[in-house]
């Protein structure tokens, strides 16, 4: 109850300060990498691929028309990297430049330097390139016919004896769908900017979520002291996970051209090659059993996740295990099988993206539920209140008790809300009279646990000035890609000493102020770094109260920080003026502060433990109409309520709830990855490639945080992450698009796959009439 | 007629007269390189997420009018005798222009790059007149995309600051901008560069045919929404660009009492009005062809010229019996529109000759008319199948049919085996429609891409032909889950 009395004292934590861009952005005047003012003598980096082929030998390369090309300085190969040719964020297998053979179409096998931008891109068009070509593994089927090794060992968590379980089940469902990927499209594509300096050492100004590898990387690559690069990061034009380890790739060949030329180098990706030639979220076959009751309670879940992880390891097995983390999202499975393959394809390697693979194995959880209500004709909303976690059904798959549940809660408001039963009639009856149109509806909850499952990543560290005029300096580990981590801090920091944000001067996120920091992912931002700041403004904030205890003879309970003003006893100063005096004093006015997540402990080979600090919950309400002769569909309504504990900032994480949904909802419906049998990537730009538009958007939306008493767990001022969760909300469009199209015959599952384009619709809808 | 070898545009309240301008220069590498104006962004490169997006103003009929483009497929020659407008210019001496304090106040912007295109569409539906629909807003913003904000904020802004009273430093000097832009069109023949490396602009009407009969290998560029990717994403050098935008003769539209003229440099915006007259559905594919930023460039004489078997327009422009004229030199010629299209790449039309104007018949009283554009997107999107239906009625009968679609074959194409079948048809008997959509499948044989397998093409066209009879047969129900039979005024 501390922290509860201390929130509702504070003055700028959980004010919905606006972003502290938004004035430049509005203005153009928010400086990305590319906008920032060019050095002297600046070149430009273009990666050079196969134009055709993806598995195979380098049978021959010419890179003689490409160096004789207007304007090029130097071409750079594999051979020109003097240490460790790798910018791999795990386990290895990710050449910066491909040696002599390729695994996926796009792969770079070699780097132009130009006086232009313009010129590099041409010249790299110029490559005489052959490949002894294989034929590919681009689809999971591939991968398991072809037999390809995976990129990580088959895992499981197992719970009971499942097949035992199934064959105790009143019923068993056994089905098998997809799960498509999903393109980042981050606005601004990647970019780096590489500037050398004395010594051999180089700043490295990288539009990426984890600076820290980025420095570790090009230091890896140059064969240099990780002391001798700088990285450094203002802001992302987005990132949703796509910047997390592969920006690396573009900071390197930069630094790369710098260190070769001695110029600084820029290396920025145009938006086809941007999307040909990084990863994206993971798609997935999933093939699975479930057992259940007449009432539709679940009794054993067997399930089997292959992934399509791309040519190499990347993030991909933390990303499956966290599949399997959320393949229960709030339900109790008495008995459980999940299981995961991490299929390694000749494709670009897939990576993180908002939510890390839990989507995949939420949406699983919510089709097996849509299942289970058309085989029982019960409600799907009532099958979910069924099966939820319980104070006693409480331990999920991996061993960790669920100790917050608020799902039964949060769903229990939105259903009433958003008047859920009554249209649920209403949809039945205009189904019943139309006949081209259907509608569907569907009530969907989210639960998502928040921390990295690799344990040691949960720390951060910041550094806080406070200079003589009382205006603050700030730096800590986390990076700013639009979801107001920066104004989050600052606000943290003002509240702890007591004075306006604008006093807090933000600055970019660089590996000199910050070492050694874990990647803005997991959601994790605010709470680590949050919590980091805090304790390095506490510090000071401590030596201050010590100082004017002493200089001013009053208790330190008679000292108070507020409004930009401290009281320190009947003496009344600015907050600068105290800071005056404490320098005078000669009293530090600088410290940093460390945050490291306490109660985690995950045994990955045991499958046991607490991976989870906490869990953040949601649920969404969405209406959808189909059309029945074109596959075409239409979001009515959509409702989300979504708990972020005690808000930071409630307009900020109303935008991440808003965006995540939104993003969601795009994953699951128009937005289609396609490749072609050669595994090259056939939607490479935004022409091709759909992500919503507003539009899509429905008129009707009705968005509110959730009333909550604060995170049960000690977290910054008891908020919960908000980043990632609300993406899983937009699960509720493609099960209300299920619902819509399970009208069309009773006791018959659809068989839809994801996304949900009108071809996909149409093609579930023929197999209901067929 | 005089010859100017310069291009002049009004920026920042001067006026900029460039000499040397490389025949493919963007402006929006004219802002960012050259001006080092670096506000407005390059999202993708190829005018598909409005990151880039500026305002041109433009005369029209003594007022210039805002609209918003794509810099990043804007070629400097478009920029002859128009006002540019940036994001770096709104604010005025430190204070945001409306739309700016709206986007922050809503908390509009997250990420902030796709942010100043935001700010350029909205500045321009700031000018655009009466205060719009929440419809209006949506289809404005159409082409712009924002992964961050989920769009709900910046729909708020919109209707938070365009109140249709504008009174921002353009809106009050209005009239001045206008006198400038007035002055500015000289009447010049523009010719920068010369020889084998130009951007021709000419003026006239004759001087655009002669020009383009004497340069053949010129490419000829209208709002170079399609050629814009030529530049920026195939790398393709085009020595001679030859604009017909100059024209203001070939702007022209005559809403006759049983057609309509388009003039060829007619954009889709400057023809939306007259071409939704004809059908709602008409006015309803325009809402979604491309978007307000393609639409305010992109021309229908370039959508024909083009030659893909994906634009929106051939189809209904087939189905609705439209006529195509060509020019070349002083010659002209005429076929019906169907016929200009005869493969893949190839069209009837020689090197040299110019598509000049189609004609557009009106609906007669026992005509029916239905379209309907299939994408994975609503809006913004390349069409999967595009399809329009031109019924004939007698009475409750199907007299004749003409009918066309897009996506099904290497070009538009009518379906002749399919208008046979429907000839007969009783709109009453479900039984007598089985036989034409049926003969689709003899007409089409349609492929698979990105956008579309060929069994969803077929089946999809097929449920089109179904949904144009039930709607036109007076179905009970609603039949669309997207836009209205939008009647424009």
């Amino acid at each position: 109850m501390v922290a509860a009395r201390r929130i509702a004292e504070t003055q700028t934590v959980g004010k919905p300060l606006i972003h502290d861009s938004a004035v430049l952005h509005v203005q153009g005047s928010a400086t990305y990498i590319d906008d920032m003012r060019e050095p002297d003598g600046l070149v430009h980096v273009y990666p050079g691929f196969a134009r055709n082929g993806a598995l195979g030998k380098i049978a021959s390369i010419d890179l003689e028309p490409v160096r004789a090309a207007p304007g090029v300085i130097a071409v750079l190969t594999a051979q020109d990297i003097p240490g460790h040719n790798d910018c791999s964020p795990s386990i290895g297998g990710d050449p910066i430049l491909a040696t002599d053979a390729i695994a996926f179409h796009g792969q770079v096998i070699f780097a132009v330097v130009a006086r232009t931008r313009d010129a590099a891109r041409r010249a790299a068009r110029l490559a005489k390139i052959e490949i002894d070509g294989v034929k590919p593994a681009v689809t999971v089927e591939d991968a398991v016919a072809m037999k390809t090794d995976d990129v990580g060992e088959p895992y499981a968590f197992i719970r009971r004896d499942v097949n035992k379980a199934l064959a105790s089940s009143d019923h068993v469902i056994a089905e098998s769908f997809r799960v498509g990927g999903q393109e980042h499209f981050y606005l601004e594509g990647q970019v780096s900017l590489a500037v050398p300096e004395e010594q051999g050492a180089v700043t490295v100004h990288c539009s990426t979520q984890h600076p820290s590898e980025v420095q570790h990387l090009v230091a890896g690559m140059l064969d240099i002291p990780s002391a001798l690069v700088t990285c450094e990061c203002r802001r992302m034009g987005g990132a949703f996970g796509g910047k997390e380890s592969q920006a690396a790739q573009w900071a390197c060949l930069a630094a790369l051209a710098a260190h070769i030329t001695g110029h600084p180098a820029k290396c920025r990706l145009d938006r086809d090659e941007d999307m040909i030639l990084t990863g994206k979220r993971h798609d997935f076959r999933v093939d699975y059993r479930v057992g259940h009751d007449a009432k539709g309670r679940i009794t054993a879940v067997d399930v089997d996740f292959l992934s399509r992880c791309g040519y190499s390891a990347d993030l991909s097995n933390a990303i499956c295990d966290r599949t399997m983390f959320h393949a229960d999202n709030t339900y109790y499975y008495p008995a459980a099988r999940i299981a995961t393959r991490r299929l390694r394809t000749h494709t670009v390697s897939n990576t993180a993206f908002r939510g890390f693979g839990g989507p995949q194995g939420m949406v699983f959880a919510e089709r097996m539920i849509e299942a289970i209500a058309v085989k029982t004709d019960l409600d799907p909303l009532d099958v979910r209140k069924t099966n939820l976690y319980t104070d006693v059904r409480n331990t999920t798959p991996y061993g960790m008790k669920v100790e917050d549940n608020i799902a039964l809660e949060v769903i229990g408001q939105l259903e009433v809300s958003s008047g859920y039963r009554a249209r649920r009639k209403e949809i039945a009856a205009f189904n019943a009279r139309s006949r081209v149109l259907k509608k569907g509806l569907s009530l969907t909850p989210v639960k998502f646990g928040i921390s990295f499952t690799l344990t040691h990543l949960n720390q951060a560290g910041a550094l806080v000035h406070v200079y003589t005029d009382g205006s603050v300096h700030l730096n800590h580990g986390g990076t700013e890609m639009g979801q107001g981590l920066y104004t989050k801090v600052a606000q943290v920091v003002a509240e702890e000493f007591g004075i306006p944000a604008g006093y807090v001067r933000i600055t970019a996120t660089t590996t000199g102020k910050v070492p050694n920091t874990s990647a803005t992912a997991a959601s994790s931002g605010a709470d680590l770094n949050g919590m980091a700041a805090k304790n390095a403004a506490g510090t000071i904030k401590a030596r201050l109260i010590d100082f004017a205890a002493r200089k001013w003879k009053v208790p330190k309970s008679r000292i108070r920080f507020e409004n930009g003003q401290v009281l320190v006893g009947n003496r009344n100063m600015s907050f600068g003026e105290l800071a005056r005096h404490a320098h005078m004093a000669r009293i530090s006015l600088s410290s940093t502060g460390y945050y490291a997540t306490p109660k985690i402990a995950w045994d990955r080979a045991k499958a046991k433990g607490r991976p989870f600090f906490y869990f953040a919950y949601g649920a969404a309400c969405a209406e959808v109409t189909i059309d029945t002769l074109t596959g075409e569909m239409r979001v009515d309504r959509v409702d989300l309520l979504h708990d972020v504990g005690r808000s930071l900032n409630p307009a900020l994480d109303i935008g991440q709830i808003e965006g995540g949904f939104v993003q969601g909802m795009g994953w699951l419906t128009t937005e289609e990855l396609v490749y072609d049998a050669e595994g090259r990537l056939r939607t490479h730009a935004p022409s091709t490639y759909k992500i919503p538009c507003a539009s899509d958007v429905p008129a009707d939306f009705r968005v509110k945080l959730f009333e909550s008493r604060g995170n049960k767990e000690d977290t910054i001022y008891r908020s919960k992450a908000v980043g990632e969760p609300p993406l899983m909300l937009g699960i509720a469009v493609w099960t209300a698009i299920f619902d819509a199209i399970a009208s069309l015959r009773p006791k018959q599952i659809p068989v839809l796959d994801a996304p949900a384009t009108p071809e996909a619709i149409l093609r579930a809808v023929r197999g209901m009439l067929a | 007629m005089s010859t100017r070898n310069t291009i002049r545009f009004l920026r920042r309240g001067e006026i900029v007269e460039l000499a040397h301008v490389p025949p493919i220069q963007t402006v929006l590498d004219y802002l960012r390189l050259d001006e080092k104006s670096r506000g407005t962004k390059e999202g993708c490169n190829e005018g598909d997420c409005g990151a880039c997006t500026v305002a041109i103003g433009r005369l029209r009929h003594g007022r210039v009018v805002y609209e918003p483009v794509n810099a990043c497929i804007l070629l400097m020659g478009h920029l002859d005798g128009t006002e540019l407008v940036t994001v770096d210019d709104l604010a005025d001496n430190g204070e945001l222009h409306p739309v700016q304090r709206a986007m922050v106040d809503t908390h509009g912007s997250q990420c902030g790059f796709c942010t100043p295109g935001f700010i350029m569409s909205l500045f321009t539906l700031y000018h655009a007149g009466a205060a719009p629909t929440r419809q209006q807003i949506a289809d404005h913003i159409a082409g712009n995309l924002c992964r961050c904000t989920g769009y709900r904020p910046i729909i708020d802004a919109a209707t938070a600051s365009c109140t249709g009273h504008p009174a921002d430093r353009w809106a009050r000097g209005a009239k001045a901008a206008a006198k400038t832009l007035a002055a500015l069109d000289d009447g010049s023949d523009v010719m920068v560069g010369s020889g084998e490396s130009f951007i021709a602009r000419p003026s006239n009407a004759d001087a655009l045919a002669a020009l383009a009969a004497r340069h053949p290998d010129a490419t000829i560029v209208s709002g170079a929404t399609d050629v814009g990717l030529w530049i920026t994403k195939q790398l393709r050098q085009l020595p001679k660009i030859i604009m017909t935008g100059g024209v203001s003769s070939l702007h022209h539209i005559e809403d006759a009492a049983e057609r309509i003229s388009i003039s060829a440099a007619a954009t889709y915006a400057e023809a939306f009005e007259s071409l939704g007259r004809i059908d709602p559905d008409v006015g309803e594919v325009l809402r979604r062809l491309g978007s307000t930023q393609v639409r305010a460039s992109g021309t229908i004489g370039g959508n024909i010229a083009n030659g893909s078997p994906i634009g929106d327009m051939p189809p209904v422009l087939i189905a609705l019996g439209a006529t195509l004229h060509l020019r070349y030199g002083e010659r002209e010629r005429q076929m019906p529109l169907e016929d200009f299209f005869i493969a893949y790449g190839r069209q009837d039309r020689s090197p040299g000759e110019l598509v000049w104007r189609v004609d557009v018949p009106k609906l007669k009283a026992n005509e029916a008319f239905r379209a309907y554009k299939i994408s994975k997107r609503f809006d913004q999107d390349i069409s999967a199948v595009m399809s329009a239906f031109r019924l004939t009625l007698d009475g409750r009968r199907v007299a004749s049919a003409r009918i066309a679609f897009g996506g099904m074959a290497a070009t538009p194409k009518r379906a002749a085996q399919t208008e046979l079948a429907l000839a007969g048809a009783a709109l009453d008997d479900e039984a007598t429609w089985t036989a034409a959509i049926a003969a689709l499948a003899q007409d089409y044989q349609p492929i698979a891409d990105m956008r579309a397998s060929a069994a969803y093409r077929m089946e999809v066209a097929q449920g089109l032909l179904r949904k144009a009879l039930l709607e036109i047969a007076g179905a009970a129900a609603d039949t669309r889950v997207t836009g209205q039979r939008m009647a424009v005024a």
